[in-house]
């Protein structure tokens, strides 16, 4: 049963975390995509920036979490979702309106949205020097083993303190963004916008309040992944190119322009990650007996090593464009 | 014939078809300043590292050129011209080191080329399985024995090739070069570039554009991550050098010579991509270009196969990064994948395209020889302004600098090639030399 212990370590609760952080990825880009009709390539440094902000605030004030009984970095979350949402808002201000008011292609708008991510990478870089650092500054990340219920099972299922919270908060963003899409006058424009930008703006929809208000959801929702995953790691202040891959990889598996479609691939392309990388012989080693006399596993099964996790949302980006360009839920803009 | 005159709408003559030539005065001054940067560079720097400067401006003139008739003729945004550059420069390293007698003297070549076939075997095979509906197997089972045999084939392929690969490691450390003439390595570089660019593109180009874009960035990492860390292959992070040049070395000539020799070589295939590409620009397959380019409907409209003559210009484009980076390669003498950055090898040459001028050549020729100058001046500057930020920090405030100001001074310059993209998109879209579109009238 180790075997099995093994297995949801590795692939369930690995895979959950990864796929949570790449699904809140993805609706922000997603739904950039369906309001601005651009791929936003700045949105990983976005993610950073929000993690770069936890981990000022959280040095600057290193005991206010111990009061309450949650790591400080948690507390710092909110305010540095405020300020992430700020800047996406700055940057759109400063960078994409004027080029939107050029009416350019959207390609011309991906190339801005590029070197608005080198401006970001070098802006952090410049600050937090290029080294990782962990968020848990004066806390200590606790690590909850639970035994398996089983005869002979000794090895424990390992989730830690950053991991649960992840999916608390994961969870409780896309309930949150459901109910504001579906509920809220705003979140009934926005999808109006995203439908048909003309008849919206026709039927008196404020188009540069939805703009704004786009950013201000993608900025939270950059803050809030970046957070966690260097909550979940340490913060490194050159994710930002391995992180675009799989989030785009997600969101166009989803349907582009589909924030529940951005959910759905996150996990997707997350699992698949975590699928790739384990080494299946673990699993198939207590069968070895049964298996005929010619047959001898060796003893690396994994489908590609660690160092080349890369490949995976490229592979499923090139088959999904291949065999299904619009999505599994069939996304509105192509 | 009798009356031409009154067949013919004189709104129409031709004569405006023929462009009236006017003195080019942008261009003499733009590359009047660039020749006395030049000659600055000269006298501030010595001979032999300005002369390594130009070579590498011509090599990234290459890139440049290559980059500028996918986003200046056809419009397409490639972001991932790193990898095609680390390909160039993988061939080139391949092709021109000196035979590993180590490996070739022993039975693993032939263990390699037998976990060759048996993968072109197993590839063979799954195509097959993916045919089996026309034997009459139901499409559902087809496609489910296709899956699961491709998932065995490939377990079984790549765990023999992770022993045979290994092996070399041990026991020849790596494959070694074919101890060939560089320019073979180029050719072929240009070549797998234009391959692998013919994948990309077959899958990506008939979707929206921002998908090529996200696709290549993809593609790059992703052969980056191959060559850092298939050690039997290129050494991975131990490197290769020094790679042979075509023409004398250094160790023969002094540095500044032979640099000079090498430049002239760069110089006379830049002559030869540009004459060609003049010419095909004003010929009727550029006009179509960019037809499509501005207006694909309408060109769909008039019959041209709009998606096989976009794959054709990102294939070109392609080759010439390769070519450009296997050039770059053998200049610099060092194979080093984890040289390859995306600041240096990607957004540089888009920055070289966007100033010069996307869609017309002598400008991107000049774009690439300008911004090169610029960079390689600025790692002196950036070094000696934070310098200068630390000692006022220290003076003034008493402010206790970290130690790695050095590596962070250069991330700054991150800042500045990120800000001169959107500034130039923004206030100069068509750069300092824009492309010439001819008016008909």
């Amino acid at each position: 049963m180790n075997e099995l212990a093994f297995f949801i370590n590795n692939v369930v609760i690995a895979g959950s975390v990864t796929g949570s952080i790449y699904a809140i990825g993805a609706i922000g880009v997603t739904l950039i995509f369906s309001i601005m009709r651009f791929a936003h390539f700045a949105h990983a440094d976005m993610m950073t920036f929000g993690a770069f902000m936890v981990l000022l605030l959280t040095t600057a004030f290193p005991a206010v979490g111990a009061s309450i009984g949650v790591p400080t970095a948690l507390i710092m979350l909110p305010l540095a979702m405020l300020l992430t949402a700020l800047l996406a808002v700055g940057i759109d201000k400063a960078f994409y309106k004027p080029l939107r008011a050029h009416g350019v292609k959207p390609i011309v708008m991906v190339i801005g949205s590029l070197g608005v991510t080198l401006m970001l990478q070098g802006l952090i870089r410049l600050f937090s020097g290029t080294g990782g650092q962990s968020l848990y500054v004066d806390d200590r990340k606790e690590i909850f083993r639970l035994a398996l219920p089983f005869e002979g099972a000794r090895a424990p299922i390992v989730i830690t303190e950053p991991q649960i919270y992840l999916f608390v908060i994961t969870l409780v963003a896309v309930v949150a963004l459901h109910l504001f899409l579906n509920r809220s006058r705003l979140g009934k424009a926005m999808r109006a916008m995203s439908d048909n930008p003309e008849l919206a703006q026709a039927s008196g929809i404020n188009t540069n309040t939805i703009v704004a208000v786009t950013w201000v959801i993608a900025g939270g929702l950059a803050a809030i992944a970046g957070t966690l995953l260097s909550l979940d790691v340490t913060f490194k202040p050159d994710l930002s190119f391995f992180l675009l891959l799989p989030i785009f990889a997600a969101a166009i598996v989803g349907g582009v322009g589909h924030p529940y479609g951005a959910i759905a691939g996150g996990f997707v392309v997350g699992f698949a990650e975590t699928l790739a990388v384990f080494n299946w012989n673990v699993l198939l080693r207590p069968f070895q007996d049964s298996f005929p006399e010619w047959l001898t596993l060796p003893s690396n099964l994994a489908f590609v090593g660690t160092e080349y996790k890369i490949v995976v949302p490229f592979f499923i980006l090139v088959a999904i464009l291949v065999w299904r360009p619009t999505g599994l839920f069939k996304g509105k803009v192509i | 014939m009798s009356h031409p005159t009154n067949t013919r709408n004189p709104a129409y003559t031709p004569k405006d078809a023929t462009q009236t030539r006017r003195f080019p005065l942008r261009e003499l001054v733009l590359f009047g300043a660039l020749l006395i940067a030049v000659l600055a560079v000269y006298a501030l720097m010595g001979a032999a590292y300005s002369t390594r400067m130009l070579v590498e401006a011509a090599c990234y003139a290459i890139l440049a050129l290559g980059l500028t008739i996918q986003w200046g003729y056809a419009g397409q945004f490639n972001a991932g011209v790193m990898g095609f550059v680390a390909l160039g420069g993988f061939c080139a390293m391949l092709f021109s080191v000196p035979v590993n007698d180590a490996f070739w003297g022993t039975e693993l070549p032939g263990e390699l080329g037998q976990v060759l076939l048996y993968g072109i075997a197993a590839t063979l095979l799954v195509v097959g399985a993916t045919k089996l509906d026309r034997l009459g197997v139901p499409k559902k089972l087809r496609t489910v024995i296709a899956v699961v045999l491709a998932v065995v084939l490939y377990l079984v392929v790549i765990s023999l090739l992770r022993d045979v690969t290994s092996q070399i490691q041990s026991q020849a450390g790596f494959v070694g070069g074919f101890g060939l003439p560089p320019w073979v390595g180029w050719i072929v570089g240009g070549a797998l570039a234009g391959g692998v660019g013919y994948f990309i593109g077959h899958v990506c180009l008939g979707l929206r554009s921002d998908y090529l874009a996200i696709a290549t960035l993809g593609i790059a990492e992703i052969i980056k991550a191959f060559l850092k860390n298939s050690d039997w292959l290129t050494r991975g992070t131990a490197t290769v050098s020094p790679l042979p040049w075509p023409t004398p070395g250094p160790a023969e000539l002094g540095f500044t010579l032979s640099r000079a020799i090498y430049l002239s070589v760069t110089a006379v295939v830049i002559a030869v991509i540009f004459f060609l590409l003049h010419r095909a620009y004003h010929a009727p397959w550029g006009r179509m270009i960019r037809a499509i380019r501005d207006n694909e409907v309408s060109s769909a409209a008039m019959g041209k196969d709009i998606n096989k003559r976009r794959l054709e210009i990102f294939v070109l484009g392609c080759i010439l990064m390769g070519l450009g980076g296997g050039m770059l390669g053998t200049f610099n003498s060092l194979f080093d994948p984890q040289g390859y950055l995306p600041l240096n090898h990607t957004f540089l040459v888009l920055v070289m395209v966007i100033l010069g001028g996307p869609g017309n050549n002598l400008g991107t020729i000049f774009g690439a020889v300008a911004v090169y100058i610029i960079w390689i001046m600025s790692e002196p500057l950036a070094l000696f302004l934070m310098q200068l930020a630390v000692a006022f920090g220290e003076g003034t405030f008493g402010w206790d600098a970290p130690s790695n100001m050095d590596s962070r001074a250069l991330q700054a310059r991150v800042l500045v090639i990120g800000m001169l993209i959107t500034l130039v998109l923004r206030f100069a879209p068509k750069g300092l030399l824009p492309e010439k579109i001819k008016s008909h009238g």
